[in-house]
């Protein structure tokens, strides 16, 4: 069992050699932050799972903003992250999560920093040729697709997300419509979501109705989420107390504030900011149709 | 009623009553997309008459455990298309149609123990050994002579069921056979 995941594993090893190297010669810094923390991002999805009072990271975001608030211009962590109760094909409740920060950049810069990495790791890997999902062609080196949010929900299920506020239609027609016709056979990014799909992201300024948001999708399989990052601190604190009244309403944990992440945002320049998941990114250059082979032990083999 | 459970609950296997019936969840996924809500996408198979259809929960969703019980029984007899069996710990009789017993009739002989499920405390499946034994009732004589490897022959055993066997099975024979695929495994000496 473990002698057959070899490859995957010898994968896995150079992927991050290679989105070490990418980043490293652009000048970031790679940085590390605690794995436990007293107040989580509070999302209104994403549980965080108990670790003696505190809570393991779901999401290394608020420290890595802190950081940048203090004047670090690029930085990059690669670490992993915990969120409870995710565990499918596409999900693992441990993964393996990139995140890198560029200070005065907007989401536009990420999109074009994802476009550079994952070509950077192709070739690094050597996997440019002969990619291949479920017996589809993959490429990573012609021109990228690229859809606002309204545009593919026009396109694929009939609606405009932005004019009507319906985030249960909106999360089951992503899933079900939107989501399998994006990325093949290059990858594809997905920008500007309903404000109410994006908690810490920045307005756009010309339309306040959407967010500086955008997904990385390729093969139809959502690999990174990235965008402006909100800076204002007032409304920070309001969007996040609306998360956790939506919480509370809805049944789940509701974390203390991060009050030390709100202090700093009265600090924190325009920035941009955007996390991938490794393991995904490796089950794709993998050829794997399933998380599971791209880790040496799955949740239950643990 | 059985236990209450949440959409975290639902997995491969699980068995659920959705307007009063009970269901298999033949297969799931999870999906999460970006900052949404988690959805948990079943195909579902009803217990009962097979039909099957997709719903998707969402967390926070409730529903109950089918209420199925399994329970050890020996079929006792056969009057006209009424099967009688016996709880092997009660010694409490039941009675099924030849309908609700389903392709078991073929094997069910006297003293047969099965284990028997019920939905809310009614008859809804029967699960048999993976072996049972049969005796051959009748049988034509092997065409003499043919001795093509695997050349097969129909007998009929004693509970009316016809099975292809190998040539040399004879009357009054005692044969293993599978459930599961309804065929000749091997002569029981």
């Amino acid at each position: 069992m473990l002698a057959g995941k070899r490859p995957f594993l010898e994968l896995r090893s150079a992927a991050l050699q290679a989105i070490r190297a990418f980043f490293l010669d652009d000048d970031f810094i790679e940085i590390q932050t605690p794995l436990r923390t007293p107040a989580p991002a509070p999302e209104p999805h994403i549980d965080a799972v108990p670790a003696d009072g505190w809570f393991l990271s779901t999401s290394p975001e608020l420290y890595m903003k802190r950081l940048l608030a203090s004047g670090y211009e690029r930085i990059f962590q690669m670490a992993p992250a915990f969120r409870k109760g995710e565990r499918g094909r596409l999900h693992h409740p441990e993964f393996i999560m990139l995140e890198w920060y560029r200070l005065e950049s907007d989401y536009h810069a990420l999109m074009k920093d994802c476009h550079n990495l994952l070509r950077h790791v192709c070739a690094a890997i050597d996997r440019c040729a002969n990619l291949h999902y479920n017996n589809r062609p993959l490429r990573v080196d012609t021109d990228w697709q690229h859809y606002s949010v309204r545009e593919a929900f026009l396109r694929f299920a009939g609606w405009d997300p932005a004019a009507s506020h319906e985030p249960d239609r909106f999360d089951v027609d992503l899933v079900d419509k939107v989501e399998p016709q994006l990325g093949f056979p290059q990858p594809c990014i997905l920008y500007d979501y309903p404000i109410y799909q994006a908690a810490l992201a920045r307005s756009k300024p010309n339309d306040p109705t959407v967010a500086e948001r955008f997904e990385l999708y390729w093969a139809g399989i959502e690999l990174a989420n990235g965008f402006s990052e909100l800076v204002d601190a007032r409304e920070q604190r309001r969007r996040f107390l609306q998360s956790m009244e939506q919480r509370r309403c809805a049944g789940h944990p509701v974390y203390p504030l991060p009050e030390r992440f709100l202090k700093s945002l009265e600090f924190l320049p325009p920035c941009a900011g955007v996390a991938l998941g490794v393991d995904r990114l490796i089950m794709l250059l993998s050829g794997a149709d399933h998380l599971d082979h791209v880790v040496a032990f799955p949740p239950e083999l643990a | 009623m059985g236990a209450v459970l949440t959409a975290s609950d639902l997995r491969k296997g699980l068995k659920l009553e959705i307007d009063g019936e009970p269901y298999l969840v033949v297969d799931f996924e999870f999906s999460k997309p970006g900052k949404g809500q988690a959805l948990y996408r079943c195909r579902l198979k009803n217990m009962i008459t097979g039909a099957q259809f997709d719903r998707t929960y969402r967390s926070g969703d409730k529903f109950n455990a089918a209420d199925l019980e399994e329970q050890s029984m020996e079929f006792l007899y056969k009057d006209g298309s009424r099967y009688t069996f016996m709880n092997t710990s009660s010694y409490e009789q039941i009675e099924l149609l030849e309908e609700h017993v389903g392709d078991a009739i073929n094997y069910l002989t006297e003293n047969l123990v099965v284990d028997m499920l019920l939905f809310q405390g009614r008859p809804i499946g029967i699960s048999l050994p993976n072996f049972v034994e049969l005796k051959v009732v009748q049988a034509d004589p092997g065409i003499k002579g043919d001795t093509a490897a695997g050349a097969t022959k129909p007998v009929t055993l004693e509970t009316g069921f016809v099975i292809q066997v190998p040539l040399f099975i004879e009357e009054g024979e005692l044969l293993k056979v599978d459930t599961r695929s309804g065929s000749y495994v091997e002569r029981v000496k």
